[in-house]
């Protein structure tokens, strides 16, 4: 942006300045009563001339389930990227509610603010055991000099027991991490995500790898979220979207190319011609 | 309940400290009270030997805790033990008073030679033991908060962070080569001759820093301990483990590096003060980063991960350098280098982890 058009943005007759807006901030109840919880407008990010995300447009609704398919290059990791703060757009906004500018924020903040995010990879923390997984990713103070001195208290553990009845891993709340089969440590990691009481779910890839069966579970568990939580999942795989979801988004190089049901979509001759090939 | 969870949970480290406590009692007892024609008489060389290699053993644990928790490769632990050894160093010279060779009432030898007029500021207050012991702690602590802050806030991990460690005490080994420093120089600073009022040439007296070091390596390995075993000891774990995913957890990945940095700089420091009255010197050349890799190769060997491991590591490393460098000096680095090479080939684990598999087929 050059000097003189970023004076003219700067002098706007509508510009509101930071100073005026109130401080972003978690503790306030979320204000959501426009509908959307997620804003995301007119984000663009490039890596080295590349675009990968190429004004993008996505409001999601509070307690929605979204899903988000694309061909590979598509964008949709850059997305997740820039909505928990790891990457930062160099255009556009991102708003948790109405209030809550994301951009300005970490990626910790953010987390402990309610947004949980579930890796492609599952990222479990191996040597450890299912319940210690659980209790350090339980929402509650997360300062240094807290956890040095601090145990869990009933309400806590009661979540906790909760979420490893949701996830189905009750029996093996012992057991070490790393030695969970795939599907389990990637449901494991959603209740890691649970337990965080999060308004939005960033879900990547959640059944790569999984067995019919594994994939059938994750199906129930995430639309039993449906409601309590906003979830976007992030899928390749057709089937198990039309299985779970109501509404699609299809991204191709950084930008939405349509939006609505998985048979709108499938209908869609621009879909039809990115994913077929031209 | 606090016992249960410092000491009876952890069976091997409970061995080791009992060994340590045992070793503080009856060293003394025997280097004193049994006369010197008995067999069992301890020499007092022993126990010069065996104070140094307790201040180690402290140092190794420091080590440890950053290295095998947090996973953060340190090569500079060096520079921390030497700051605390300063500290110390300086309150031991402020103690000479003028029976100096010059007889300077308040000068050091060297600052007379310098042709110095008066005691540089960061000399003052040494001469108090509560200050000097205050600096030991702060000086290098602060110096690990400004390093560590620079360095974790810029995500500098892995090879990168142990390069720029090495360049830190590397970087201060020159400093405190230079005169104009005003710590010695090239000599450092030696020839002290009490400590707390205390001749430090009376063995009595030596035998009391030989007990305060074992009080020490106890005390800081239940500090350590505690830390392991609390809460921000499991998020230490998975920073090393999955450290993204702890991120997104919520927790500030750079604060818990940070402060646990930062108390591991600060037992070095207190390592370093309790080595340096107990040898009798401290000169630049414990700057040196072949000391910092040296650190590790104890931990390595002893077991990483582990904090009892740490003080085996120190130990057994340490008995066998004495024994090389009297019986045949040359052979040593490379007795070094062989050890390291094989640890990591052969006991990912070390000596630690073999006593681990020895036992699991025993109960197979």
């Amino acid at each position: 942006m050059n000097p003189l058009n970023r004076l003219r943005e700067t002098w706007r007759p509508d510009q509101v300045f930071d100073l005026v807006q109130p401080t972003p901030t978690f503790d306030k109840s979320l204000d959501t009563k426009h509908g959307p919880i997620l804003y995301v407008e007119d984000v663009s990010v490039s890596f080295d001339g590349f675009k990968a995300l190429n004004n993008l447009n996505l409001y999601i609704d509070d307690g929605e389930l979204r899903c988000i398919i694309g061909p590979n290059g598509a964008g949709k990791t850059t997305m997740m990227d820039v909505i928990t703060g790891k990457t930062k757009p160099d255009s556009g906004s991102v708003y948790f509610g109405q209030r809550i500018n994301l951009l300005k924020l970490s990626e910790h903040a953010i987390a402990r603010g309610g947004i949980g995010r579930k890796f492609q990879k599952p990222t479990i923390f191996e040597a450890l055991s299912v319940f210690e997984n659980l209790e350090l990713a339980t929402a509650s103070n997360k300062h240094v000099w807290y956890t040095l001195n601090h145990h869990l208290s009933g309400e806590q553990r009661d979540r906790i027991d909760e979420v490893l009845t949701q996830i189905g891993l009750t029996n093996h709340y012992q057991q070490e991490a790393g030695a969970l089969s795939h599907g389990q440590k990637q449901w494991l990691e959603i209740g890691m995500l649970l337990v965080q009481n999060p308004r939005v779910l960033l879900v990547d890839e959640p059944v790569a790898g999984m067995t019919g069966e594994e994939v059938e579970h994750t199906a129930q568990l995430l639309t039993s979220l449906k409601g309590r939580h906003s979830v976007i999942v992030v899928e390749h795989d057709m089937a198990f979207v039309r299985s779970i979801a109501n509404k699609v988004t299809v991204l191709h190089q950084g930008s939405v190319l349509a939006e609505g049901s998985m048979d709108q979509v499938q209908s869609d001759p621009r879909v039809v011609e990115v994913y077929l090939g031209e | 309940m606090l016992t249960q969870r410092l000491l009876l949970s952890d069976r091997g480290g409970m061995l080791v400290l009992g060994l340590v406590v045992l070793m503080a009692i009856i060293v003394p007892i025997c280097n004193l009270a049994v006369p010197g024609d008995s067999p069992l008489h301890v020499s007092n060389f022993t126990v010069g030997l065996l104070g140094k290699f307790l201040c180690f053993a402290l140092l190794a644990l420091s080590v440890d805790l950053i290295w095998g928790y947090a996973g953060i490769l340190s090569l500079g632990h060096g520079a921390f033990f030497t700051l605390g050894g300063y500290g110390m160093g300086m309150y031991l010279m402020r103690q000479i008073g003028d029976r100096g060779v010059y007889g300077h009432p308040e000068l050091m030898d060297f600052m007379v030679v310098l042709n110095w007029q008066e005691l540089p500021w960061y000399w003052q207050g040494f001469d108090m033991f509560w200050f000097a012991m205050l600096m030991v702690l702060l000086v290098p602590g602060l110096l690990a908060l400004a390093f560590g802050w620079l360095a974790f806030r810029s995500r500098v991990t892995g090879v990168y962070f142990a390069i720029i460690t090495q360049a830190l005490t590397y970087a201060l080994m020159l400093a405190f080569f230079r005169n104009e420093m005003g710590f010695g120089g090239n000599n450092g600073l030696n020839d002290f001759k009490e400590i707390l009022g205390f001749d430090l040439a009376a063995q009595a007296t030596r035998v009391g820093l030989f007990i305060a070091s074992a009080i020490a390596l106890v005390l800081g390995y239940l500090a350590c301990r505690y830390i392991v075993t609390s809460r921000a000891g499991r998020v230490i774990v998975s920073i090393r483990d999955a450290e993204s995913r702890t991120r997104f957890c919520g927790y500030q990945v750079e604060s818990y590096k940070l402060w646990l940095f930062v108390f591991s700089a600060m037992l070095a420091a207190v390592a370093g003060a309790l080595y340096v009255p107990q040898v009798g010197i401290i000169n630049p050349g414990e700057f040196a980063p072949l000391n910092s890799i040296e650190m590790v190769v104890w931990v390595a060997t002893g077991g990483r991960g582990t904090l009892f491991g740490a003080i085996v590591g120190a130990f057994s490393v340490n008995y066998a350098k004495t024994f090389f460098t009297t019986y045949s000096p040359e052979t040593w680095l490379f007795i070094l280098g062989g050890l390291f090479v094989l640890v990591t080939l052969l006991l990912p684990k070390g000596i630690v982890g073999l006593f681990d598999r020895f036992r699991r087929k025993g109960e197979k």
